[in-house]
């Protein structure tokens, strides 16, 4: 077991003919991830590395039976390969582009949630299962199998707390990397009820960093509901505390936001929190 | 990108928003003109990027145009909170009855936009917010179907009854405004009730997505009216993210989260950081050297950390911007470099090779980081960029 990809998982990628896409696209093959589509509008037909190109994503679902699908459109066109996928019943959208406008974010977020698509992103380096499955840009030989469970806002920062755990002997059963961005797909909360419900996963690294509130929900989630025990990091402990605009953010989070709060929370609710990523590998391992 | 106010008001007026009668002025002298115009007495309000004008006299009410003069003049050369004005609103005074508060803005956590009246305005509604969260009424609002009528109903249904009709009508306009400019927040406090019924905005705090900027090509535009010094311009025009610190030990990265950290282990080594830098996805070689042109360009930095952990940004591709960087950078500064991830070993094998002596590998991140610290304490104050 591992959580939302396996070695059953059959990938599609759209925006497979651009240069970032290419690359991981086979990057991701390489590692054993079974690539069984692209999309890219205008070069149906065609085929990178022997992988077929589709028209559209439902050709290719149709013709393939894909079940997941790693986006690498530019940001322009984001939104609309998230309907096209979810549309054609595409099971999990994984969103590496970044830069995409909040408002079309909000706009596909508030759609996915009456299908039955579930989406990882935007601007996100996607998730691997060590082992079985690569998707996205995380380096698969930074990973190692195992039982630990990792679900982070970060990216780099990400293959850090991997690397660390990897050269302590200590393995993955999935890497989730949820993305910066404000509005996203799946959290905290949404992986670590999915870590809970593994069996493969003993425990769980949450990486979060300062702003918005995602840590202070994750926190009373697990203070409630998980039994697994969970290690944190909050990125931006020494950062200077921003100049902000206006107070509504404040108001609806009810949250101040910095990396000292989030580090709070996360104590109060019995999680071990590392001060930087090396603690975190140490904590995990003890 | 947060606007001035007098940007945001600009934006209101289009969208058939009614403001106060008000002009920027740029020298105490147009504010003294500005206020002879409005009749003598005016307000005079400093133009910045960030909140808090209220408590921190930011906003004056002049009783003659000789004290709207003598208030910009102050402005001007002060600045506020840290930041250059350049430019000040002089708005004539209205007669108002009440305040309160309304703001668009994104709940990140539903994932969608919310719209809030607070029948209490004023300078700290955070404060109302915690100790009388009763008077703020909320409603998520979803752009599909837009900001209904119901909602309106329900968000002004708490506010005095001569208040209501004024706020239902302008609710719809300020949705129409963070829609339109692809904003994140859109906040007016206060929000004024005048003797004459009508209900004005006094204040307007529009944040614009950045991310919008490419299609929102007229509030892009106003980027040029906003104080930045050369540097930062210069990273911003490369896409690079820099902010600049008061320490010594220069940082750059890739992904902000990783940047974070690497901050925080420079403090947790004793140093100081000089800079967060940000080369983002993808870097190119172009963007690593001009990344380390921009860091070197502070004359405290003393050492640099290049933190690189490779995914998309290829660790060959980093070890050769740097190595075309310090062609180009005429600075001697020690430079601690620790390459992981796609490619790295390339990478690492490319700076061995190339035997820069200004280039000191580290392997792990802490060490990294440890040596840093130390090179920026023993480092002599060197030849700049």
């Amino acid at each position: 077991m591992s959580i939302l990809i396996d070695e059953t998982t059959r990938l599609l990628v759209q925006g497979i003919t651009g240069k970032e896409g290419a690359f991981h696209t086979l990057r991701n093959r390489d590692y054993g991830t079974n690539v069984v589509a692209g999309v890219t509008p205008g070069k149906g037909g065609q085929d990178v590395d022997g992988i077929p190109v589709y028209e559209t994503v439902a050709e290719a679902v149709d013709a393939t039976g894909a079940d997941t699908s790693l986006i690498f459109v530019p940001a322009r066109f984001a939104a609309d390969a998230l309907y096209e996928a979810a549309d054609s019943g595409v099971e999990l959208l994984v969103l590496v582009t970044e830069g995409i406008p909040v408002l079309d974010m909000v706009s596909a977020v508030g759609y996915l949630r009456g299908t039955s698509s579930v989406l990882l992103g935007g601007n996100c380096p996607g998730l691997i299962s060590p082992g079985k499955a690569n998707v996205g840009i995380i380096p698969g030989e930074i990973c190692m199998r195992g039982s630990v469970g990792l679900i982070s806002r970060s990216g780099t920062l990400t293959y850090q707390i991997v690397h660390e755990l990897t050269q302590r002997g200590i393995g993955q059963s999935t890497c989730v990397g949820m993305g910066g961005d404000p509005v996203h797909g799946i959290g905290f909360v949404d992986a670590l009820r999915r870590f809970e419900a593994d069996p493969e996963t003993e425990s769980v690294v949450v990486i979060g960093e300062i702003g918005g509130s995602d840590e202070e929900q994750a926190a009373a989630f697990i203070s409630q509901e998980m039994t697994k025990p969970v290690v944190a990091y909050v990125a931006g402990l020494s950062a200077p505390p921003g100049k902000r605009m206006g107070h509504a953010g404040a108001i609806v989070t009810g949250s101040s936001g910095t990396a000292q709060a989030k580090v709070d929370a996360f104590e109060a609710a019995g999680v071990r929190v590392g001060r930087n990523p090396t603690e975190v590998a140490a904590l995990v391992a003890a | 990108m947060d606007l001035f106010e007098h940007q945001g008001k600009e934006i209101f007026a289009r969208h058939g928003i009614s403001l106060p009668p008000a002009a920027v002025a740029e020298t105490p002298e147009e504010a003294r003109r500005a206020a002879e115009r409005f009749g003598g007495r005016a307000a005079v309000k400093v133009q910045v990027q960030i909140g808090g004008r209220g408590k921190g006299g930011g906003i004056v009410l002049a009783k003659s145009p000789q004290e709207a003069e003598e208030s910009a003049r102050r402005m001007f050369e002060r600045g506020f909170g840290g930041m250059a004005v350049t430019r000040v609103l002089v708005e004539s005074l209205v007669d108002i009855a009440s305040e309160f508060y309304a703001a668009l803005t994104l709940d990140r956590s539903r994932g969608t936009y919310i719209a809030m009246v607070s029948s209490k305005g004023g300078v700290d509604v955070e404060e109302i917010a915690r100790t009388d969260p009763a008077t703020i009424r909320r409603v998520a609002v979803d752009p599909r179907i837009g900001l209904k009528a119901y909602q309106v109903r329900y968000l002004t249904g708490h506010l005095p009854e001569e208040a209501r009709s004024g706020t239902a009508s302008l609710l719809p306009k300020l949705y129409d405004v963070l829609i339109a400019s692809d904003a994140t927040l859109v906040e007016v406090n206060p929000m004024a009730l005048l003797r004459d019924g009508t209900v004005i905005p006094l204040d307007a705090k529009v944040t614009v997505d950045d991310n919008a900027l490419a299609r929102q090509p007229e509030v892009a535009a106003l980027r040029s009216s906003f104080p930045v010094d050369p540097t930062q311009a210069r990273a911003n025009d490369e896409g690079l993210q820099y902010v600049k610190l008061d320490g010594e030990v220069g940082i750059i990265g890739n992904g902000a989260g990783l940047v974070m950290s690497t901050l925080d282990v420079v403090t947790q080594a004793g140093g100081r950081p000089a800079n967060f830098l940000d080369v983002g996805g993808g870097a190119s070689a172009e963007m690593m050297a001009t990344s380390l042109e921009v860091v070197l360009s502070d004359p405290a930095v003393r050492s640099v950390l290049v933190n690189i952990f490779g995914g998309i940004t290829r660790g060959e591709v980093v070890a050769r911007g740097l190595l075309d960087a310090l062609e180009r950078v005429d600075a001697d500064m020690p430079i601690v470099v620790r390459l992981d991830g796609t490619n790295a070993e390339e990478g690492r094998r490319i700076l061995e090779e190339a035997a820069n002596p200004r280039i000191v590998p580290a392997p792990t991140m802490l060490e990294a980081a440890a040596r840093a610290v130390e090179l920026a304490r023993t480092s002599p104050e060197g030849v700049h960029g």
